[in-house]
């Protein structure tokens, strides 16, 4: 992959919906922290955190006059004082997995944001499969990062995005050479301990890139164990080679102070194929941007997920596919849960461009309405600029299917148990797209968690 | 022993059930025949315990208890078995899956020790094979798929798994050939006992051929108007429901 920092797509941005007024206080803290971050040296670093922090000067947070934004409003973010996070040393116990007891496997554990190679094992990877924390990755491939960073995830498009490059510190990297095939999934672990006395950021970045005719899959946890409010601003770049297939999977489950941002960018190439599948069950408020380009012939992304909130509970999933050349493929299949009061929104868009002949595009987004204060906002969206190409969409938002309901109880199933069982089954379409039967069993498992919980 | 009594019940602001009296005791087989209309369904309803089926004067007793004041899941813990005239498709929830929370539920509320997934595999492919079911059906989400033949089997798979003390078949004959009516009344047949009461619940008489009842009575306009013996089934297959005000409803 060529050396070239400009972004692959640029796309104008509209300033509508700007709020300049919020940034000083988001950039106040990088001034103290200057010149000690990582990586200094690093002209094209300290040009990608500069062109960051300069575009989230001019822009600040996106307020809901801006249409990508129209339904999250982080209004409320502007109210607090967030601090970057202090590197914890805490003991943490009772990491996530989807490894069942016994296995072993690379993992890569975070802290609010930084790595603890304490808490961590790369051991077992294939031979040439670099997996390591950004920081150190800044020593030894400044070359791989300079050539891929900032690339796909455009600052200048997205103000999170260029938060997150001005405060660029840490995060892991994945690299996996040509033809190399990765059997173990490689797990990345989140932990958001945050502070009591005070509300704390973090922006994690993360590059995954498959070069030709590899294979790995990759499973993301982010999970919460403070009381305090935390924001945490992930931005990752996903770079699928020729033939390669990278399957990425990510479970949030934040705690109820928690603020989660996501951007993930991938390009796929030609008969590439990157999955990827994001089931939001944590945090106040959360929002996942997947964008996947099928830059190559006949690639296929397919971005699928489970969100399932109660109480107050808002979480955002907003997804764009572009398919940019001909005999493509994607598919997306969304399940809701909603209970209470929460709220979610999904904004699906697929672009099909005028080269993007024999695209076979579909998008799913069902809702189950569990209580009628709960709210469902989706807006699905097709741009096709092609004449010979399938694509469909469907939305649908309903509420548990009494006649079930009562089938389930008469056979002696009491009505929270028969309530799980549906919602588990309406739940199982979106499942079906993982792949890989063991990470589907363990997200089972976060799911009847959540069930159980609600009891 | 179950005690209906001057039982009235609403749907939706109508009154369709205007004072039901019926005794069944242990091991009685009772069928109720009726016209369209009659308020045969809602009867099954109120004694399963549906939500909208609003029992307004009146009472059921079950073996000493209030029948009308538990949930749905309780009655059916007790021994109340409600087979479906049209069982529910239900997407996504494995038939299996679905029999063994069934089964685990009420052993439960039994006090009996629930069964692990080899006892119930045990337990399921008897009673699969006395019915004539197959192992794929087993597999298939609950009902889905199903022809009319194989969901009316499935009720009487879950009916042998669950042995209720008191089971209601609801219309059990629509929607099945001669063959497939002759399977599932030979599998109910073999669930008759002396400690198990039925109630079956049909507009025609060509049920009660193979699921030879005790007694046999007529519901019209929401009230028990007949009782007789099995022979009365044969008198309403010959003169129909006219002489009970109803005309001969298709």
């Amino acid at each position: 992959m060529s050396a070239n920092n400009s972004p692959l797509h640029p796309m104008t941005y509209s300033t509508r919906g700007a709020d300049p007024a919020t940034a000083p206080a988001f950039l106040a803290p990088l001034d103290q922290m200057g010149s000690g971050l990582p990586g200094s040296g690093l002209s094209w670093l300290t040009e990608l955190r500069a062109a960051g922090r300069e575009r989230f000067a001019a822009v600040g947070l996106p307020t809901i006059k801006n249409e990508s934004w129209r339904y999250t409003n982080l209004r409320d973010l502007a109210k607090l004082t967030f601090q970057p996070a202090a590197p914890a040393a805490a003991a943490i116990d009772l990491l996530p997995t989807v490894r069942t007891e016994g296995q072993d496997g690379p993992r890569m554990v975070f802290v609010d944001g930084r790595f603890r190679a304490d808490l961590s094992s790369v051991d077992g990877l294939p031979p040439r499969v670099d997996l390591l924390s950004l920081d150190a990755a800044l020593s030894t491939h400044s070359g791989l990062l300079a050539d891929h960073l900032g690339r796909l995830a455009a600052a200048d498009d997205r103000p999170l995005v260029a938060l997150n490059s001005a405060y660029l510190v840490d995060g892991a990297v994945l690299h996996v050479p040509a033809n190399v095939q990765v059997d173990r999934p490689i797990e990345l672990v989140f932990v958001s301990v945050g502070s009591e006395l005070q509300a704390t950021t973090c922006h994690p970045r993360m590059l995954l890139i498959a070069e030709a005719g590899s294979k790995a899959v990759v499973v993301e946890h982010h999970v919460g164990r403070g009381a305090g409010t935390t924001l945490s601003n992930h931005v990752t770049e996903v770079f699928v080679g020729e033939g390669a297939t990278l399957h990425h999977y990510k479970s949030q489950r934040e705690g109820a102070g928690a603020i989660h941002l996501s951007h993930i960018a991938a390009t796929v190439a030609t008969g590439g194929c990157y999955d990827n599948f994001i089931l939001t069950t944590g945090a106040k408020l959360s929002r996942n941007e997947v964008v996947s380009r099928l830059d190559g012939t006949e690639a296929r992304t397919h971005v699928s997920g489970g969100y399932l909130v109660r109480g107050t509970q808002h979480a955002d999933t907003t997804t764009l596919i572009v398919h940019a050349q001909p005999n493509g493929t994607s598919r997306e299949v969304y399940k809701g849960v909603i209970d209470d009061t929460a709220r979610a929104v999904f904004q699906g868009k697929i672009t099909v461009c005028p080269d993007a002949q024999k695209t076979d595009g579909y998008q799913l987004n069902r809702a189950l309405l569990l209580s009628d204060g709960a709210e469902i906002d989706s807006k699905p969206e097709l741009e096709i600029h092609a004449d010979d190409v399938k694509c469909s969409h469907g939305c649908t938002a309903g509420e548990l299917d009494d006649d079930a309901l009562f089938y389930l109880r008469a056979r002696g199933i009491d009505r929270d148990t028969a309530q799980g069982l549906l919602i588990g089954a309406f739940l199982s379409e979106s499942l079906e797209e993982i792949a890989e039967e063991s990470i589907r069993d363990a997200f089972q498992g976060i799911i009847a968690g959540w069930l159980e919980e609600q009891k | 022993m179950i005690e209906i009594k001057n039982l009235h019940a609403t749907v939706d602001g109508k009154e369709i059930l205007k004072g039901v009296d019926l005794t069944i005791r242990p091991g009685e087989v009772h069928a109720i025949m009726g016209p369209n209309g009659a308020g045969k369904s809602t009867l099954s309803y109120v004694l399963a315990g549906r939500d909208g089926y609003e029992v307004t004067e009146g009472s059921v007793t079950y073996y000493g208890k209030d029948l009308l004041a538990m949930e749905p899941e309780e009655r059916a813990a007790e021994g109340v078995f409600l087979a479906f005239q049209y069982p529910v498709e239900i997407p996504g929830v494995g038939n299996t899956t679905f029999l063994k929370t069934a089964i685990n539920a009420i052993r439960k509320h039994r006090g009996e020790k629930e069964l692990d997934a080899m006892q119930f595999l045990k337990l399921i492919r008897e009673k699969t094979k006395a019915l004539g079911m197959s192992d794929e059906m087993l597999k298939r989400a609950v009902n889905v798929g199903f022809s009319g033949g194989e969901k009316k089997r499935n009720e009487t798979l879950q009916m042998a798994v669950l042995e209720p003390k008191f089971a209601i078949l609801d219309e059990t004959d629509s929607g099945l050939d001669i063959d497939a009516l002759k399977i599932v009344a030979e599998g109910v047949n073999a669930l008759r006992s002396p400690d198990r009461s039925m109630l079956v619940i049909t507009h025609y008489q060509r049920l009660l051929d193979y699921i030879v009842p005790d007694y046999v009575h007529v519901l019209a306009a929401g009230r028990i108007v007949k009782s007789g013996g099995k022979e009365l089934a044969l008198e309403l297959e010959k003169n129909g429901y006219r002489d009970f005000g109803a005309s001969e409803a298709a």
